[in-house]
């Protein structure tokens, strides 16, 4: 059995806004990652989800529940290192995360952080920019390369901790594209090569597809947790807490309403393909 | 453009220059600073002159850099020599004119300062042009460890100035995209007096400070989540190690030194 | 009648340095009073330095732009006047932001503008209705708003100058799916209330093919093509082949019509998509 890698039980998390007063960002909120786990986080802008998101890596502790990470509790201050080791982050802003003026001295930075021996560090940083596909670029000067490049830098810089799990607060929010099928290219490579779990928060729902399971957080709950099929199925009430469900689920629903006998829990353009051949032919 | 300009003026090379340790080209910069103003006299002053020109050749870096590193400081080497040539008053007269004495020595005095100057500044110059800022960064930080003892924060002082250098180009380019975004809005940047000019800035600058402190605050959530917790136990990927080109640099700089002494012992002291 | 014409407009960057770049080469544009234009292309495609060039942000190295048939370059100092004319918002507008309120940074145009402080005053309530920003946010600081209304705010500082042109550089960057609704939809609004030209740039083939009437598709350079919503998606294989995407549905469809079906290929909205469908059962059935 896959044991869990992040534990979230009974999180309740509030913080104290300019005015004085208390403001609830969830409560009571309970969630886990499993082993190998592709999960997409989806929420509007204010939802919780990067607040909860920051509760993985020890960033934020929780004010009620406990956040069990790794087999560390993120209250136990000791073990606050073993845990941002072994969960890295990477952030929406690729300008924002990149410290120094070298690709590879950027992806060496939490190894020295971490106190690696030299000639590891070296291996580590080689092997991680290799795993991105970025190691031409290592001698490069980071603002010079593209907003996709920047954020598979950012990814290379967590990788050579070789952490068990990555989180990533919407990676893919400021990249063209191109850069977005960049960034999700190299986090399903991840997955199938290193075995990394994965968590993405993010607004696009094509990603969210692609993924294993889909949590939908809305003021501060768990609306849904299950697979993107099912998840997206639910096409009136995604829409309503101001998310979005693909084209082709959307069509699908589109038919039903009319009438038409279709499958509900179509997500991408093959099924819907083949669904219609089948009822048109 | 404002991103045309390259901040410590870094030329990639593989010359034994590019090869020193850094902290071993610091050094023997300081101590090449010294011998010039030990340097007595013209001879010996043009001989540090010729040892930085070879310096430039080893390097392959264009002796033209020198001529444009100096741009900025004409008005210094002008103010010096003009300040000697009129207040050194010794040796044989040669100008004379109401209150205006220009004697002989002031003369040799004011080439003597100006020369120092210049290869002063093409000295301090070849470093930067050799070496990359991150390991400029890195070799003052190793020598000045030794300062953490007496608790200067040392590595703090290196992290600022990597996230400096890091950080320079990219506000350059969101200066620009600022000025653009209040300029399609008719902000006028070019024309009144100072004061106009001034005001004109505010639409500017308040617009960078602001995401400069945002910026500061994801670039410190992000060195958070990357372990980073100050200087203590950090091991580095790149270890500073002394090699036979620092050696062989560090005699020629020796010998260099002992040549100034010697030529200031030969000939006749001018200062 | 066109409001912007371009006649071989091409720029160079960094002419004559090892730094040299082709940014846009030879474009010929003409774009009529009252269209609602949607433009893409990849980044680096050229379409930030052509719309920089519309405002007059940056000068041609080469060719004429026109406004109202007037040639923008003609004299320098009166550069000011066109960008008042074709109004242009950045990508994350709200990085701009600097006044105490939000009264103060959407009069900073109109100011700029020399206009009186009643007119100021009636433009800027103008300009916030049509963003949808409440009253009371008016006198807040912009700096206390939400992300959101931050960039509505930036947007109306734009929509203040009373642009005869209104081009926006990627509007919706960075926003929710709610929020990206939002802005679409207000620009709609003002699109067809005050019939002005926007232009409006976009990743988004999902987003061009529901709200722009016409797309200019930019490569390397060139204008790659420029034509109705239905002429564009026609050539949907062309466009992808220049790797950009487009609408899922559109493969879907096509997909279909590859199939034998009788549909349109280049379907690009999912009520089309469903209509058809639906008329091909009853077809079937009947």
């Amino acid at each position: 059995m896959l044991n869990n890698i992040i534990d979230a039980e009974k999180l309740s998390f509030a913080y104290i806004d300019d005015d004085g007063k208390n403001i609830d960002v969830f409560k009571n909120l309970s969630i886990s990652i499993k082993e190998g786990e592709l999960v997409a986080v989806l929420g509007h802008n204010g939802s919780g989800k990067s607040t909860l998101a920051k509760h993985f890596n020890a960033i934020l502790i929780p004010n009620e529940g406990e956040c069990t990470v790794v087999g560390y509790n993120t209250k136990d201050e000791d073990s606050v290192y073993d845990i941002r080791q072994n969960v890295g982050m990477v952030f929406q802003n690729p300008d924002n995360q990149i410290v120094a003026t070298v690709v590879e001295e950027d992806v060496a930075f939490a190894l020295e952080n971490m106190g690696v021996p030299s000639g590891e560090i070296r291996q580590r940083v080689d092997e991680a920019l290799e795993a991105v596909r970025m190691e031409k670029y290592k001698l490069h000067a980071p603002h010079r390369l593209s907003g996709g490049q920047k954020q598979r830098i950012a990814i290379a810089g967590v990788i050579a901790m070789r952490p068990k799990c990555i989180i990533l607060d919407e990676p893919t929010a400021m990249l063209d594209p191109r850069g977005r099928k960049e960034v999700m290219e190299t986090i399903k490579m991840l997955r199938e090569k290193y075995h990394i779990t994965i968590v993405i928060i993010t607004h696009y729902m094509d990603e969210a597809a692609q993924c294993d399971r889909v949590v939908v957080i809305d003021k501060g709950k768990i609306l849904y947790n299950a697979t993107p099929k099912e998840v997206f199925s639910h096409v009136e009430e995604i829409k309503k807490v101001g998310l979005d469900v693909p084209q082709a689920t959307e069509l699908a629903y589109e038919l039903r309403k009319a009438g038409v006998k279709i499958r509900s829990d179509i997500i991408t353009e093959e099924e819907c393909v083949e669904e219609l051949t089948k009822l048109l032919s | 453009m404002l991103k045309d300009i390259t901040i410590g003026q870094y030329f990639p090379g593989t010359s034994p220059m590019h090869k020193m340790d850094p902290r071993m080209k610091i050094s023997l910069t300081f101590l090449y600073i010294i011998a010039l103003f030990l340097a007595k006299n013209i001879a010996a002053v043009g001989f540090g002159a010729v040892f930085v020109i070879v310096c430039y050749w080893i390097s392959k870096i264009p002796l033209n850099m020198i001529i444009k590193s100096l741009k900025p400081i004409v008005p210094i080497i002008i103010f010096t020599s003009v300040l000697n040539v009129f207040f050194v008053e010794s040796g044989e007269l040669l100008f004379e004119w109401k209150f205006i004495h220009i004697y002989r020595d002031g003369i040799i005095v004011s080439i003597l300062m100006s020369m120092r100057i210049i290869c002063l500044i093409a000295g301090t110059g070849l470093l930067t042009y050799t070496t990359s800022p991150i390991s400029l960064t890195d070799g003052i930080e190793r020598l000045l460890g030794p300062l953490k003892k007496i608790k200067v924060p040392v590595h703090e002082i290196a992290m600022m100035m990597t996230i400096a250098l890091r950080f320079i180009p990219t506000l350059i380019e969101e200066t620009e995209k600022i000025m653009s975004a209040q300029k399609a809005r008719g902000a006028d940047l070019e024309s009144g007096g100072i004061v106009d000019r001034a005001k004109a800035l505010i639409p500017i600058l308040i617009p960078l400070f602001i995401s400069s402190f945002r910026r500061a605050d994801e670039l410190a959530l992000a060195m958070e989540c990357r372990c980073y917790r100050g200087g203590e136990g950090r091991t580095r990927m790149k270890v500073l190690k002394y090699t036979f080109v620092d050696f062989v640099a560090l005699g020629l700089v020796v010998v260099f030194t002992a040549g100034i002494m010697g030529l200031n012992f030969a000939l006749p002291t001018v200062m | 009648m066109s409001v912007i014409k371009t006649e071989g407009l091409t720029h160079v960057y960094s002419m004559g340095t090892p730094f040299q770049k082709t940014a846009i080469e030879n474009i010929n544009l003409e774009i009529n009073e009252g269209e609602f234009i949607g433009l893409i292309g990849h980044t680096g495609s050229g379409k930030s330095t052509l719309i920089q060039h519309l405002n007059g942000l940056l000068e041609p190295t080469e060719g004429k732009i026109y406004i109202d048939n007037e040639d923008m370059w003609a004299d320098k100092s009166k550069i000011r006047d066109f960008r008042f004319k074709v109004g242009l918002v950045f990508q994350y507008p709200e990085y701009q932001l600097f006044e105490e309120t939000v009264y103060k940074d959407i009069a900073f145009g109109p100011k700029n503008m020399g206009l009186d402080e009643k007119e100021i005053e009636k433009r800027v309530f103008e300009s916030a209705i049509s963003v949808g920003l409440a009253p009371e946010l008016i006198e807040k600081s912009p700096f206390e708003l939400s992300g959101g209304q931050k960039r509505r705010v930036a947007i109306a500082g734009v929509l203040a100058m009373e642009p005869r042109v209104l081009i926006l550089d990627e509007p919706t960057a960075g926003l929710d799916p709610y929020g990206r609704e939002v802005i679409l939809n207000l620009i709609k609004k003002y699109h067809e209330e005050k019939n002005k030209t926007i232009i409006w740039v976009s990743h988004s083939m999902e987003d061009i093919a529901r709200f722009a009437e016409k797309v200019l598709v930019m490569n390397e350079s060139k204008i790659f093509s420029f034509g109705t919503v239905e002429e564009v998606f026609r050539n949907n294989k062309e466009i992808e082949n220049i790797g950009l995407s487009i609408p899922q549905i559109t493969k879907i469809s096509r997909s279909l019509s590859e199939k034998g079906l009788e549909i349109d290929s280049g379907i690009f909205n999912v009520e089309a998509a469903r209509d058809s469908i639906l008329k091909l059962l009853k077809k079937k059935e009947g």
